[in-house]
C-alpha cells in the first residue's frame, strides 16, 4: 500500500467506510461480519476513503462495493480480478480489494483466479466461501461437496470433488494465503490488514456461512481453529500442510518475499522521439 | 530495358517464397528503397498457416503518388520458389503483360502461371547467392527487380547501408553485392511498363508505417496510456508495437491470460482515470462482448481495435475479411449504444484509431475500431500525418462537489465521472441498473432514465463531417466502408477518367448511424452500389437497417481473403445502364 494514502491526521472510524445501502443478505449471512471487518481493517490502515477501490464481479458477497463508501466497481461475473489488476497497474497509488464467492472466483473466474496468484499484482483477494451459489437459490459451486444433494439441478450430488482454493494459489505461485472465518470478523479484519500491507496478490478465503442454502454450516463455528504453527514460507512444506487439513485451520498460512508485478511508469521518451522511427 | 516501354503512374510486383526466403522482409526493403527514389507505396501481405517456413506473399505497388490500393493484375513476379503455389494463386492474378521472374532451380513452373500467358525469365537466384560469400536469393531478386523499374541503384543501397550497417560489415557487404548481382542478371529483360520518375519530394518526412503502427501511433497520440491485450492474428504486431513504445511513454501494456480478461483489465485502468485500449481480432471480440456491455452500462470509456480476418470461429486467421460487422455493431446484449468506426486506408488507421479514442472518451462508452488483416499488415509510404487536433478529454470532477451523483441526468447524457482520489465523490460504477447516483435499482423508471441518458449522450453529439469521406459527384453512389474503399477510389477515378462520374461515401462512423447525414450524402441518387468484403452482405444488410437507400440498388458483395480489385468495381460502374 502507498503511505501517501493514509490518513494519520484525521482517523475514520469503521462506521465512516460504510454506505448507507442496506445489504440483500438473508438475515444471518456470514457476510454481514466480513463486510465489518473490511471496514474496521480499512479504520486500522488509516487509508483515506478516496484512495480505495473495492471490486467485485457477481454473486451475494460480490454485491460489497456498494455497501461501503469508498470507489468501487460491481462489474460481470468472473472478470473481479482482471478489472482490479488493470485498475492497480494503471493506479499504483489505489489501495485495491476484490470481494466474492467461491463461484465467482473459482468457476467462472477460474482462470484469472490462477493468474492473479501468478502475477502477483499487490492487491488483496477476499473470497467468502459459502459453498454454494446463493444468487442463483442453491446450486453446487466448485467448492460443494461431492454428495450434496440439495440442489435441484444435480439431485444426485456433483459427482466432482471440491476444489482445493488455497492449494491451487500455492500452486499457482501466491505469495500470501490465508483463511479466516466470518464468526471471528476481529480476527478477519486483522487478516486483511496484513494482507493488504503485503507487498503482491494476497488471497484470503473466508469461511461465510450460507445459513439459507447450507444450514449446516452453522456448525462451522464448532470446527475452525487457529492454525497449530506460524505461516509456512517454505511452498513444499505450505503444501503438505494444506494438503492435510481439514479445511478449518484460520489464519496465515503461507507467506513468500516474491516481489509484486510492478511495470516502470516513468516516461523515457515523447511521442515525437517515437515517431522519428517510421521516417525513412 | 526498352526506352520505348509505356510510362505507367504505378507498378505492381509481387514476390512469392517460402522457406525462410523472407518475402516480406525483401519486400520492406523494396519500399523503403521506392521511398528513397521519391515514390510511394503500398505492401501487402498473405501467409500460409505454418509457423515457420510456410508460403509467404508479398503485393507490391509502387506510384508517383500515395497508393491505397492493388492494381488488377502484377507486371512482375518474382517467384523464389513454387512452394503451396496452388494454396494462393488466386491471390496472384497474372496476365500477357505480366513478367515473371523465377529460379531454374524451383522446378516446373506452375501450369496457372504458363495458361496466364506470362512472360517467364528463368534466373538462377539461389545460385547467384551461392557464389556470393554470405549471399542471399532474396537480396539477388531485388536486384534484379530493382533493375527492372529503374529504381535508381543508390536508393537500393543507401537503404541496405541504412539497415545493415549495425550488423556488421561483411553482412552489408554480401547484400550488396547479392543485389548487384540481381541487377546485373536483369540486364537485357524487357519490361512492358515503366514507372514514372518520381516527382521531386516536397519537403515532408516520408514514413513506412503499417495499419497496425498507425492504429497505435493514433492511440498514443490521443493519449493512449494503459493496454491490456491477448496476442491474436491479425492484430498482434500493433500489440507488438505498443509494448515497447507504450513503456517509453510510461504507460503500460499487459499480456492478459485471455480476451475476458484484458477486455476487463482496460475497463480497470480506464476506471482508474487512465485512457486504456485492447487489440483483437474476431474470436477475441466475441469474447469480450459481454464485458463492452459493462462498459456501456458503467459508461467506462474503453477502444477495442479489432483488426478483422476470415470468420467465422478461427477462419482465415491469417488474411482479410469484412465480416466482423454484425458481431461489432449487434453483439451486444441488451440496449446498449456504443461507437463503431472502421480506418478506410492504411493511413487512415491513425486517424480513426485517435478519433474513436477522442470519442470514447469524451462519450465515457466503448468504442469499437474495425480495421482488417487487410490494412493492418500493410505498409503504406506516405507523408508523415498531420497532428490531428482529438485528444482523449473526458468530462472529470476534480474538486470536491457536493451530492456527486455519477449517472446524473444531464442534457446530454454525458455525466461527469469521479476519478478514484477525487474526496467526497466515491461512487461505485456497476454493470447492475442504477440510480443517478449508481446504487443498484430495477425500477422502470430508473432503468428508462438511463437507457436514455446513454442512448441521448451518442445520438445527440455532433459527430462532425469525419463521419465518411464524400468524394465525386453524380446521380450513381458508390457506398463502402474500410479496406473495400482504396479499390472502389480507384475504381471511381478510374470510371471519371471515362467520363462516368460517381460519388463516393466511405462510412468511417458505423454506429452510432448518422441518419441525417446520410440521406443529404445520397440525395438525388438515381444508382447506389454498395461494396463489400463478405459473403453474406453484413454492410447492405447494415445499411437497410438504418437507412434508406434511394434508386436503384446493387451490392458487389465478395468474401475474403480475395482482396477487392478497383477493375471489378470499375466494370460495374461503367456497364451500369
Amino acid at each position: 500500500m502507498d503511505m501517501d494514502s493514509v490518513n494519520e491526521d484525521c482517523p475514520l472510524s469503521p462506521k465512516d467506510y460504510k454506505s448507507d445501502y442496506k445489504p440483500v443478505w438473508c438475515p444471518g449471512c456470514g457476510d454481514f461480519s466480513v463486510l465489518a471487518a473490511i471496514t474496521r481493517a480499512l479504520s486500522t490502515l488509516k487509508i483515506k476513503r478516496e484512495n480505495a477501490a473495492v471490486i467485485s464481479g457477481i454473486g451475494c458477497s460480490s454485491r460489497i462495493p456498494a455497501y461501503t463508501s469508498v470507489y468501487g466497481f460491481h462489474g460481470v461475473h468472473g472478470r473481479a480480478l482482471p478489472l482490479a489488476a488493470g485498475l492497480k497497474l494503471a493506479r499504483p497509488d489505489l489501495t485495491v480489494l476484490v470481494t466474492g464467492g467461491d463461484g465467482d472466483g473459482f468457476s467462472i473466474g477460474g482462470n484469472h483466479f490462477i493468474h492473479a496468484c501468478r502475477r502477483n499484482v499487490d492487491m488483496t483477494y477476499i473470497v467468502m466461501d459459502n459453498q454454494v451459489y446463493g444468487m442463483t437459490k442453491g446450486q453446487a459451486s466448485p467448492t460443494t461437496a461431492i454428495e450434496w444433494k440439495a440442489s435441484k439441478l444435480t439431485p444426485h450430488g456433483t459427482g466432482v470433488d471440491p476444489f482445493q482454493p488455497l492449494g491451487m494459489a500455492l500452486a499457482a505461485g501466491a505469495t500470501f494465503i490465508a483463511r479466516g472465518y466470518s464468526g471471528d470478523p476481529d480476527g478477519v479484519a486483522e487478516l486483511i490488514v496484513k494482507a493488504v500491507r503485503h507487498p503482491g496478490f494476497s488471497f484470503l478465503q473466508v469461511l461465510s456461512p450460507c445459513v439459507t442454502y447450507h444450514p449446516e454450516q452453522r456448525e462451522w463455528k464448532d470446527k475452525v481453529r487457529p492454525a497449530p504453527s506460524q505461516p509456512a514460507v517454505d511452498p513444499v512444506r505450505a503444501s503438505m500442510r494444506l494438503m492435510d487439513e481439514e479445511g478449518f485451520n484460520i489464519g496465515v498460512l503461507f507467506v513468500s518475499d516474491r516481489p509484486p508485478y510492478a511495470p516502470p511508469t516513468a516516461p523515457k521518451a515523447t511521442i515525437a522521439d517515437i515517431e522519428k522511427t517510421f521516417a525513412i | 530495358m526498352t526506352e520505348s516501354s509505356e510510362l505507367s503512374e504505378t507498378i505492381s510486383v509481387v514476390l512469392i517464397g517460402s522457406g525462410g526466403v523472407g518475402v516480406v522482409t525483401a519486400g520492406n526493403i523494396f519500399l523503403d528503397a521506392a521511398a528513397h527514389a521519391g515514390w510511394y507505396g503500398l505492401m501487402m501481405r498473405s501467409a500460409g498457416p505454418q509457423i515457420r517456413g510456410g508460403e509467404s506473399v508479398a503485393f507490391i505497388r509502387l506510384g508517383s503518388r500515395p497508393v491505397g490500393s492493388l492494381d488488377d493484375a502484377f507486371d512482375i513476379m518474382v517467384a523464389y520458389d513454387w512452394v503451396n503455389f496452388e494454396r494462393f494463386a488466386a491471390e496472384v492474378p497474372l496476365n500477357g503483360d505480366s513478367l515473371v521472374i523465377c529460379d531454374p532451380a524451383a522446378g516446373d513452373i506452375p501450369e496457372i502461371v504458363i495458361a496466364a500467358g506470362a512472360r517467364i525469365a528463368e534466373l538462377p537466384l539461389k545460385d547467384t547467392a551461392k557464389g556470393i560469400a554470405g549471399g542471399r536469393s532474396s537480396m539477388v531478386g531485388l536486384g534484379a527487380l530493382s533493375a527492372l523499374i529503374s529504381l535508381p541503384e543508390t536508393a537500393l543501397t543507401e537503404t541496405l547501408d541504412h539497415l545493415f550497417k549495425g550488423k556488421g560489415e561483411e553482412i552489408l557487404k554480401a547484400n550488396r553485392l547479392s543485389a548487384k548481382a540481381g541487377r546485373d542478371a536483369a540486364q537485357g529483360l524487357d519490361m512492358k511498363r515503366r514507372l514514372k520518375i518520381a516527382e521531386p519530394a516536397p519537403k515532408v518526412e516520408r514514413w513506412n508505417i503499417s495499419g497496425n503502427e498507425a492504429a497505435g501511433l493514433g492511440a498514443v497520440r490521443a493519449g493512449l496510456r494503459f493496454v491490456a491485450a491477448y496476442p491474436i492474428t491479425p492484430s498482434t504486431d500493433m500489440l507488438e508495437w505498443l509494448a515497447p513504445n507504450l513503456e517509453k511513454l510510461g504507460g503500460v501494456l499487459v499480456q492478459a491470460e485471455d480476451e475476458l480478461a484484458s477486455i476487463n483489465m482496460i475497463i480497470g485502468g480506464s476506471f482508474g482515470g487512465v485512457p486504456a485500449l485492447t487489440a483483437t481480432s474476431g474470436p477475441g471480440l466475441a469474447l469480450m462482448m459481454e464485458s463492452i456491455g459493462l462498459a456501456v452500462a458503467s459508461e467506462v470509456p474503453v477502444v477495442i481495435v479489432n483488426v478483422m480476418r476470415g470468420g467465422p470461429s478461427t477462419g482465415i486467421p491469417t488474411k482479410s475479411e469484412q465480416s466482423d460487422l454484425n458481431i461489432a455493431v449487434y453483439g451486444l446484449h441488451g440496449d446498449a449504444p456504443h461507437i463503431v468506426t472502421a480506418p478506410n486506408s492504411v493511413d487512415d488507421c491513425l486517424f480513426a484509431t485517435q478519433w474513436s479514442m477522442h470519442l470514447a472518451e469524451a462519450l465515457q462508452c466503448p468504442a469499437i475500431v474495425l480495421s482488417d488483416q487487410a490494412l493492418g499488415q500493410a505498409r503504406m509510404l506516405i507523408d508523415r500525418p498531420a497532428d490531428a487536433a482529438f485528444v482523449a478529454r473526458r468530462e472529470t470532477i476534480t474538486a470536491e462537489v457536493k451530492n456527486y451523483r455519477r449517472y446524473a441526468l444531464t442534457a446530454s447524457g454525458v455525466s461527469p465521472m469521479a476519478i478514484p482520489g477525487v474526496p467526497n465523490a466515491e461512487y461505485v460504477a456497476d454493470g447492475l441498473e442504477h440510480t443517478e447516483d449508481g446504487k443498484p435499482s430495477a425500477q422502470a423508471e430508473h432503468h428508462r432514465q438511463q437507457l436514455d441518458k446513454r442512448q441521448r449522450k451518442l445520438t445527440d453529439h455532433d459527430f462532425g463531417r469525419h463521419w465518411a469521406d464524400i468524394v465525386g459527384e453524380g446521380d450513381t453512389a458508390i457506398v463502402t466502408w474500410g479496406s473495400s474503399t482504396d479499390p472502389v477510389r480507384e475504381a471511381q477515378a478510374r470510371a471519371a477518367a471515362e467520363g462516368v462520374n460517381t460519388r463516393l461515401i466511405s462510412i468511417r462512423l458505423l454506429l452510432p448511424a448518422q441518419t441525417e447525414k446520410f440521406h443529404q450524402a445520397i440525395k438525388g441518387v438515381k444508382r447506389l452500389l454498395v461494396v463489400e468484403q463478405t459473403h453474406s452482405g453484413q454492410f447492405h444488410r447494415y445499411l437497410r437497417a438504418h437507412y434508406d437507400l434511394q434508386g436503384e440498388v446493387k451490392v458487389f458483395k465478395q468474401p475474403g481473403p480475395l482482396p477487392i480489385r478497383p477493375g471489378q468495381i470499375h466494370d460495374l460502374l461503367v456497364n451500369w445502364k
